[in-house]
């Protein structure tokens, strides 16, 4: 492994503990600074006036903080690993047990281990606790590299090489979460929650991988995407209800729709690259919104459509009567009624939705098309250079990326039975591209990854759910200063000619 | 060389920008399997003129006609990327603008792209994996094999561009070019920055193109010892203007030459 830092054998010996100490001391003194104002007085209501609630506890407890992470700091720059990797795990573990007992053991245990945390608001818990696992992490990182720093672009190379190795086995690891996907329903455990969170997960990772087209491949910056998410999901809601059309009919123009708005979107931006178009995307995102808002004689506007019907199982509804002379689904399979076997029929449903939009990607990166959405990405002059028409490629990934998310806005209408412009805000648009964004671009495995991260993850831990948005943001900051590209990110070339040396790089 | 009618014909391309007239009412033709210089010192307007000759610019007087076997085109009335796709003009860059993350291969089958979406149905088969598209596809891989062999990076064809070393890209922009099956290769400086070697290497590679594949190379170059020895005729600019039009030997003796060169005072540089 080519590691160019020099390790300073002799200085490894000697550590100047006052100099730590002291460094750690005026960490404290600065923490105290800041605290002693914000966190040590709390004014409260009491009666006859306001009454002032002191906690100097709480000061302490950030001071030592402050100092023992300061020392953790200072003897990780140091390359001494194994007293921080000690102490730092120790403490996470004792954290996250204690912030999880509620969860695992129940309301009594979590009484007891309440007493463990250093402070009393769960988040702020939380935050050490990330933080004492990221001590743990980096010491452990130290720990394999022999007390050598890790260089910036050997971590580059190294997640590439894990991205890499994860596309290698996307053979089997595909099949292997595909086969959990269709299981998943049927195993005992799985309850109402459970699969509301299995479809949920699954519309964001047929929406990550439908932006994937345009971001990923297309390299067009589109942050307006959940805009084609409310096409898709207003075009059934208004077919569904004004002519009474079923689901599968209805799928198809909710698609059409979408890439029609793609389109229109397209014209005016094709000029547009990074910024500017991502300004533009943003701006239509918002204007969809506001027309869906406003345009009350169409849309019924603030007050949404309501009464959407649900999709039939080919025909049979998931009823528990059936009106004369037809079957239902249960009657039909001679099984119980069960209100859970609509929803394992939408889980279904997402899934193969999902799935074709995942082996679509896969097939059209090896086409022409995809190819040309790449050199588009790459270098658009070049790309005129050869003759492709710049102008087509680009509206084609508009309108097959928003044809997939209107696929997507239909199935979530259809869930939920009930929309409104409420549902389409900004904040979609941003989660969807956080999704794209953490997994790597071009990503496929990427992004069911970033979803179970940016999606599973909150709902799973109810605490965190109020600073689901604390948390995304501070994951963006983490990834964009970590690894821009994204966790997974790793191109292989969509044709290979397999003679001659390995892939580039490395000489 | 060939004396055949010219393939293109520049009559008084004229490009202002605003009151910079960059190219000044210059006329020139190139014929088939020759190869023509375009040389001047910098600012002279050679770049200018390829980027109004490959669509980039639209210029402000001046018509170019291409005598394409199919049929002729005017130039200057068609979108950029119809030049190239339709009217088989194609071009490299001074700065290499290769598809960097791409690999080695995948650059050369880009620039096949019309051909293979004709084969692909615009998608459609290509979708389907029908075996129309699979055999337009390993032809394309043939023409890409071809390519590499004829500039050595075979065993790197799976590499990321631009992992590439300088002489190699600049040598895979051209067989770039040469995969869209020009009839008129535009080369912008393709010797700059390549060491004596490798220069010999591409001399070679330009007289392969002109004499094996019979098309026109117009190439604007600094480097006298490249264009002496393989321009078959030598067009000179200077400030926008042609200063001189001949054979090789021609414009070296021609006085206005050798002032823009060299200033007013006389010299043979040979």
């Amino acid at each position: 492994m080519a590691v160019t830092s020099v390790t300073p054998g002799a200085d490894l010996r000697s550590l100047d503990v006052a100099a730590m100490l002291k460094e750690a001391g005026a960490t404290a003194v600065v923490v105290f600074a800041l605290t002693i104002g914000l966190v040590a007085f709390k004014t409260l209501d009491v009666p006859g006036g306001i009454g002032i609630e002191t906690r100097f506890a709480d000061v302490a407890m950030c001071m030592a903080l402050a100092f023992f992470g300061r020392i953790a700091l200072v003897l990780l720059r140091e390359h001494r690993p194994y007293p921080v990797m000690a102490v730092a795990l120790t403490f996470a573990i004792i954290l996250t047990a204690s912030l999880l007992s509620g969860q695992i053991f129940g309301p009594a245990a979590e009484a007891q281990m309440k007493m463990f945390l250093p402070f009393k608001a769960v988040i702020v818990s939380w935050i050490i606790c990330v933080l004492a696992w990221s001590f743990a992490i980096r010491a452990a990182i130290l720990m394999r590299h022999q007390g050598v720093s890790v260089l910036r672009d050997e971590r580059e190379a190294m997640m590439d090489r894990v991205g890499a190795a994860v596309q290698r086995y996307s053979r089997f690891l595909g099949p292997a979460l595909l086969a959990f996907a269709i299981v998943f329903p049927l195993l005992p455990f799985v309850d109402r929650r459970f699969l509301d969170l299995g479809i949920l997960a699954l519309t964001y990772i047929m929406l990550g991988w439908g932006l994937n087209i345009v971001v990923g491949l297309a390299g067009l910056l589109d942050l307006g995407y959940v805009a084609f998410y409310a096409v898709g999901a207003y075009s059934y809601a208004l077919l569904a209800t004004h002519f009474e059309l079923s689901f599968w009919i209805c799928l198809p123009f909710a698609g059409i729709m979408a890439a029609f708005a793609g389109l229109l979107l397209g014209f005016p931006v094709l000029r547009l690259r990074g910024d500017y178009l991502a300004i533009v995307t943003l701006g239509f995102g918002e204007m969809v919104r506001i027309i869906l808002l406003n345009w009350y004689e169409f849309t019924n506007g603030p007050d949404g459509i309501g009464g959407i019907a649900r999709p039939s199982f080919f025909g049979i509804p998931f009823k528990r009567n059936a009106p004369e002379g037809t079957e239902t689904f249960h009657q039909m399979f001679g099984l119980e009624y069960s209100t859970l076997h609509k929803f394992v029929f939408l889980y279904f449903v997402i899934l193969t939705l999902g799935l074709i939009t995942n082996l679509f990607t896969i097939r059209i990166r090896k086409l022409p098309v995809g190819r040309a959405w790449e050199a588009l990405r790459e270098d658009e002059i070049a790309c005129r250079s050869l003759g492709i028409n710049p102008r087509n490629t680009k509206l084609t990934a508009f309108a097959i990326g928003a044809m997939f998310a209107g696929f997507a806005g239909s199935f979530f209408a259809t869930r939920q039975t009930f929309i409104s412009p409420e549902s389409f805000v900004f904040l979609e648009s941003a989660i969807i591209l956080g999704i794209v964004v953490l997994g790597g671009f071009g990503s496929q495995v990427g992004v069911v990854l970033a979803t179970g991260i940016l999606i599973v993850l909150p709902e799973l831990i109810r605490e965190l759910h109020q600073y689901r948005m604390l948390a995304f943001g501070a994951v963006m900051v983490l990834i964009m200063l970590w690894r821009p590209s994204g966790l997974l990110a790793h191109r292989e070339p969509t044709i290979k000619l397999g003679q001659g040396d390995k892939r580039g790089g490395e000489p | 060389m060939s004396a055949g009618p010219a393939l293109l014909t520049i009559d008084h391309l004229t490009m202002q920008f605003g009151g910079l007239v960059a190219v000044d009412d210059v006329s020139l033709a190139a014929k088939d399997s020759e190869i023509t210089a375009i040389i001047g010192p910098n600012g002279a307007g050679k770049t200018t003129m390829f980027n109004c000759l490959t669509g980039f610019y639209k210029p402000s007087v001046g018509r170019m006609l291409l005598d394409h076997p199919n049929r002729p085109f005017y130039l200057e009335r068609m979108e950029g990327f119809r030049i190239a796709s339709h009217a088989g003009v194609a071009r490299t860059f001074q700065n290499i603008r290769l598809f960097p993350k791409m690999s080695v291969l995948e650059n050369l089958i880009v620039a096949q792209h019309n051909k293979l979406m004709r084969a692909s149905g615009f998608t459609v088969y290509g979708l389907f994996g029908l075996r129309g598209y699979r055999s337009a596809e390993g032809e394309a891989v043939e023409l890409a094999k071809y390519w590499l062999d004829r500039i050595d990076l075979t065993a790197k064809a799976d590499w990321d561009a631009e992992s590439l070393p300088y002489g190699d890209q600049r040598r895979l922009e051209i067989a770039r070019a040469m995969c869209t099956e020009p009839v008129l290769l535009c080369l912008d400086e393709p010797a700059a920055g390549l060491n004596p070697r490798e220069s010999a290497g591409l001399n070679e590679l330009l007289l392969f193109i002109r004499d094996e594949h019979k098309i026109g190379v117009l190439l604007i170059e600094h480097d006298m010892k490249v264009v002496m020895a393989i321009a078959d005729h030598i067009v000179v600019l200077d400030y926008g203007r042609k200063i001189s039009d001949g054979t090789a030997d021609e414009v070296r003796r021609d006085p206005a030459v050798i002032r823009a060169y060299l200033g007013e005072e006389e010299e043979d540089s040979t």
